[in-house]
């Protein structure tokens, strides 16, 4: 079909190069995720980070063998940075002379086996149920809010410390503790953008396929939830870490001989002005550990938005403004 | 006029709102609505906003449950289907949205975005060399380029956009297109291109048009018929010219003096300026509705509403429109009380 | 009932009979405007070498499409541009004062009693938490020192001028319980409070229906009329352009490319671009004619060819027109008359005073006597 519409059209083209502010090599495919990575360097400390935390987790128990549990009293509390007593002493030792590497590296599979689960529980269940209520409107978004509000309004460590005192304290209750107590932050969140999504013009024009609800949330609603939640997520992974530490403070957390990096900070607090490196070595993993996650995640949340994904594609410079974009306001 | 495609009678609908001033809560916002659309036309809706024309747009798509009245869609209610019925009737309308930017889903290629009516009526293209292949000719045909599909949308102008929405439109071989004002968001340069579009698709593809639009030049240009609503009501309907050159009701004959004209030559013209704004729709006057604003209002117009009546000049043109006053009555007008949809 | 429409009759100000007999005050004048703004891809001119008169009584209008810098224009008059744009270059002379000579703090004097301006968004333009009453007195407690009081029984007064039925009881009303034209209309109140000589209105009725449109026209031509005030009209719509405004200056990627009298322009258009715009309208055309459309969509800011703006889409084309920027000129069918008054720079969409006052035609295009128009 060549009319004149479509030669006119077919002009158009030529003058809205480069199209509207996009990556020079958008044309040939999106830029991979992992070119994009690399050209930020505050992301790919992070990822390398996450990475060494995660392998850490992996292998590193095995690794260590026993060490993280045999005690050598010859060696108690030894300060770190020396390699005098060998290379396992190097970040010092605790009061029973545990090697503090070991036992950061073993509480590391740990802390993530708890965190981890407890998270990504939490995410899939808020995060749906929420996407689900906002989508729906009505009597759903009512009840689920209200369920919500109740459990907010409980103190969670409160119904931690119920429910671990009727039941054992074992890693998979805590996992499911610290799920259920953070599962309305996800819903609250889901619920809010989708319900702001749903009265968008491309959500009304599936439905005007006859796209069903379902089709349309997996389709239009959790791509453009799930950044936001993945950032929330990453957050609320700090929280946890913090919270299982709180509860193996009360004695109702992990126990001992397991260890946590949790556990380790609130163990070694009484001895903090004696051998500072007990709970802080500890603290720092976690705090590293977050900071990290948190970097990759605010870089996510713009390398999987198109719409933002140019900023990453720059040099970094100053950003300044951006050009006015033409017809944005019509 | 060609044999009816679409006919709608007595169309209503009702929303339920927060309280109002005079605590009302319910929002007429159609209010027995009748039209006909007949196959390969174009019918024009102009009305100012809040008078009810997106609401009969989303309706008609089924985006709302109208309260009375039937749709008729050569002889099936679409309100009555389920299941598979339903969605082989979703096929025949679809829609064009007012604004490019907020209509298509910015994490989608342009591609997907036009194949995205197919993850629903998947045995219209099953394969997925039919589905591209299919893109790539929608693209064509709106005068895009078939490796267009892999661009994301802020990649495309506002007029570009504006075609990928008309491409989705055509995805699944609609009898009826509604466009839902869509120009108004674009510049004047690029809405030319577009008219241009729609005009070049309609001759090819013989779809029927219902053209929802503020902007009366574009509505004569584009509409065969026209009809003109007013707080949720059809208040004079008929062939384009008609209406637009000799307007029988004082509401439609105050939008065209309102609308700026272009025309430099200096003359002068009589215009006339409405006193007021649009009644809120909660508490629409009693009677006719435009008797507020109306300066040809009498005694009865707040007491009776007036009926559609098919107003007839000496010369055998004729038009239906609701007023107990038509303008141009002593031009020896004939009137008789239409049956609801007739012209 | 009978008064609820009056029936007026548009005054057609006749742009050439009324400037030529008695030429009105230039109170504005600007020339060599420039607007840079600083994007991260480096800085781009969004506003290029503009220039234009605004006079004592008559409307100016701006026109182009969106992204051609009419309202970056317009901020620069009024002195509320972005923090990350800049006044490059140029000349704001209103009342014999340069305005972009002045510190910001010095500027801030002329807002109100010299200079108002009337936005789009009415809704957003008004303050939710404050009472109009309060938003209208403002200007006088600022500018007058007048108490509260004083200030109240003004903004009453001028909500009476622009037509808001019943001002003493609405006076405390919150800007939400006024439907879109009567925002407009207060927003009209503030920005002609204190009587300026100047009042720009930048697209003041995209928002709002076409009756109510008509309306809030005839109230700025009333104003008009009554302060002699000069307006600038910054439209997207040729045929507002078309009803309201005496001169125009057409506006594409950041140039004036054509201006002069708005009959002269629209009935003989002497760059391709308006020619192209005024045909892109659907008038006098049998429906199912092609209309005919400019190809293509203007060039990103960032990316505006060295030589004539326009060239991307001109059926007129040249060699000479990649290779050099045409000036603005004196064209069209006083092209002998203005000849002697060349403003050949192109920084002055008008001349300065060598024709008596006659705003000029001028177009920026080396063809522009080829242009046809039937």
């Amino acid at each position: 079909m060549t009319s004149p519409v479509t030669q006119g059209a077919a002009q158009e083209q030529p003058s809205s190069q480069p199209p509207t502010r996009n990556a020079p090599n958008a044309r040939d495919g999106q830029p991979g995720l992992f070119r994009l990575l690399l050209k930020d360097r505050f992301a790919s400390v992070a990822a390398f980070i996450l990475l060494l935390v995660g392998l850490t987790a992996l292998v590193g128990p095995a690794l260590m063998g026993d060490l993280a549990t045999k005690q050598n009293l010859l060696f108690a509390n030894k300060a770190p940075f020396t390699m005098a007593h060998g290379w396992e002493y190097f970040l010092g030792s605790d009061s029973l002379g545990r090697s503090m590497l070991a036992r950061l590296v073993v509480a590391s599979r740990t802390t993530l086996s708890v965190a981890l689960p407890a998270v990504a529980a939490a995410l899939l269940i808020g995060s749906l149920w929420g996407v689900w209520a906002g989508y729906h409107r009505g009597w759903r978004e009512n009840v689920s809010m209200r369920i919500a509000d109740v459990i907010m309004s409980f103190p969670s460590l409160l119904l931690a410390v119920v429910v671990l005192y009727v039941f054992s304290p074992s890693a998979a209750n805590i996992v499911l503790i610290l799920a259920l107590t953070r599962i309305p932050i996800y819903l609250r969140t889901a619920r809010a953008e989708s319900a702001e999504l749903q009265s968008r013009t491309f959500v009304d024009a599936a439905r005007t396929f006859g796209a069903k609800p379902n089709a349309i949330i997996g389709r239009h609603v959790i791509p453009v939830v799930l950044p936001t939640l993945l950032t929330l997520a990453t957050l609320e992974f700090c929280y946890v870490m913090l919270a299982e530490s709180s509860l193996s403070f009360l004695g109702i957390g992990i126990q001992p001989p397991d260890v946590s990096w949790g556990l380790m900070v609130s163990q070694g607090r009484q001895y903090l002005q004696t051998a500072w490196w007990l709970s802080i070595f500890p603290g720092v993993a976690i705090v590293i550990t977050t900071i990290a996650a948190n970097v990759l995640a605010a870089w996510l949340r713009i390398a999987t938005d198109p719409a933002q994904r140019w900023r990453l594609a720059l040099p970094r410079q100053r950003l300044i403004a951006r050009i006015p974009v033409k017809e944005a306001q019509p | 006029m060609p044999e009816p495609l679409l006919s709608i009678e007595g169309l209503s609908k009702t929303f339920h709102v927060a309280k109002s001033a005079s605590g009302n809560t319910r929002l007429r916002a159609l209010d027995g609505i009748s039209l006909t659309v007949g196959r390969g036309e174009t019918l024009g809706l102009v009305g100012e906003s809040g008078c009810g024309k997106s609401t009969l747009a989303r309706t008609l798509m089924m985006l709302e449950t109208p309260d009375e009245g039937t749709v008729s869609f050569e002889g099936t209610n679409p309100f009555g289907l389920k299941g598979k019925e339903l969605l082989a009737w979703r096929r025949r309308v679809q829609m064009v949205f007012q604004d490019p930017f907020a209509s298509l889903n910015a994490r989608m290629s342009a591609g997907d975005i036009i194949a995205e009516p197919w993850a629903t009526h998947r045995s219209l293209y099953p394969t997925a060399k039919a589905r591209a292949d299919r893109v790539g000719e929608l693209l064509q045909m709106v005068g895009l380029r078939a490796s267009d599909a892999r661009k994301s949308p802020q990649e495309f102008s506002g007029g570009q956009r504006q075609r990928i929405g008309i491409a989705r439109a055509l995805a699944l071989n609609p009898d009826v297109i509604i466009l839902d004002e869509p120009v108004s968001a674009l510049d004047l340069s690029v809405q030319a291109q577009v008219l241009n579009l729609l005009n070049e698709l309609q001759k090819e593809l013989g779809v029927s048009y219902i053209f929802i639009s503020h902007d009366l030049t574009v509505v004569r240009h584009v509409a065969d018929r026209v009809a003109v609503m007013y707080l949720g009501r059809i208040i004079e309907t008929g062939e384009t010219e008609e209406v637009f050159d000799h307007p029988r009701h004082p509401y439609t004959a105050a939008l065209m003096s309102a609308s700026p004209k272009l025309d430099v030559s200096g003359a002068q013209r009589e215009r006339i300026v409405l006193k007021g704004e649009l009644p809120s729709p909660l508490d629409p006057p009693s009677g006719c509705r435009f008797r507020t604003r109306c300066w040809k209002a009498q005694d009865i117009c707040a007491e009776v509403a007036p009926e559609p009546q098919v107003l007839t000049a000496p010369d055998g043109r004729r038009h239906l429109a609701e007023c107990h006053f038509p303008l141009d009555a002593a031009k020896g007008l004939t009137s008789a009380t239409a049956a609801a949809g007739a012209l | 009932m009978n008064s609820a429409a009056d029936q007026a009759t548009l005054p057609r100000t006749g742009p050439a009979g009324v400037t030529a007999s008695q030429p009105h005050d230039v109170v504005l004048q600007v020339s060599g405007l420039a607007v840079d703004i600083r994007t991260h891809r480096g800085t781009v001119r969004a506003v290029n070498g503009v220039g234009f008169e605004a006079r004592a009584g008559e409307t100016l209008a701006l026109l182009g499409e969106s992204g051609c810098g009419k309202s970056m224009t317009a901020k620069a008059l009024a002195g509320i541009m972005d923090p990350v744009c800049d006044l490059a270059e140029g000349t704001i002379v209103l009342n014999g004062t340069d305005l972009a000579a002045l510190t910001p703090k010095e500027r801030l004097k002329f807002a109100g009693p010299e200079l108002g301006i009337v936005f789009q968004d009415a809704l957003t333009a008004l303050n939710p938490v404050y009472t109009v009453g309060t938003q209208l007195g403002e200007a006088f407690r600022i500018h007058r020192k007048l108490n509260a009081k004083q200030a109240k029984a003004e903004a009453i007064d001028l909500m009476r001028r622009v037509g808001i039925p019943e001002p003493e009881s609405r006076v405390n009303s919150y800007p939400h319980q006024f439907s879109g034209g009567m925002r407009q209309r207060i927003l009209i109140a503030m920005a002609v409070a204190l009587n300026p000589r100047l009042l720009i209105a930048d697209e003041p009725t995209t928002a709002l229906d076409v009756t109510v449109q008509a309306q809030i026209m005839q109230l700025l031509r009333t104003l008009r009329e009554e302060g002699q005030m000069a307006v600038i009209l910054i439209t997207h719509d040729l045929a507002v352009v078309a009803e309201e405004a005496d001169s125009v200056a057409v506006m594409y990627a950041g140039n004036v490319v054509e201006s002069g009298p708005v009959a002269e322009v629209f009935a003989d258009p002497r760059h391709p671009y308006t020619k192209g715009l005024l045909e892109s309208v659907p008038v006098n055309l049998e429906r199912g004619d092609q209309l005919r459309s400019i190809p293509g969509s203007p060039p990103e800011l960032h990316d505006i060819p060295s030589g004539c703006v326009y060239q991307s889409r001109c059926p007129l084309v040249q060699d000479i027109c990649r290779a050099q920027r045409p000036a603005l000129r004196p064209a069209g069918r006083r092209r002998a008359d203005n000849a002697a008054a060349d403003v050949d720079q192109a920084t002055s969409a008008t001349n300065d005073g060598g024709t008596a006052g006659r705003p000029v035609r001028t177009a920026a295009c080396h063809f522009s006597e080829e242009i046809t128009n039937a």
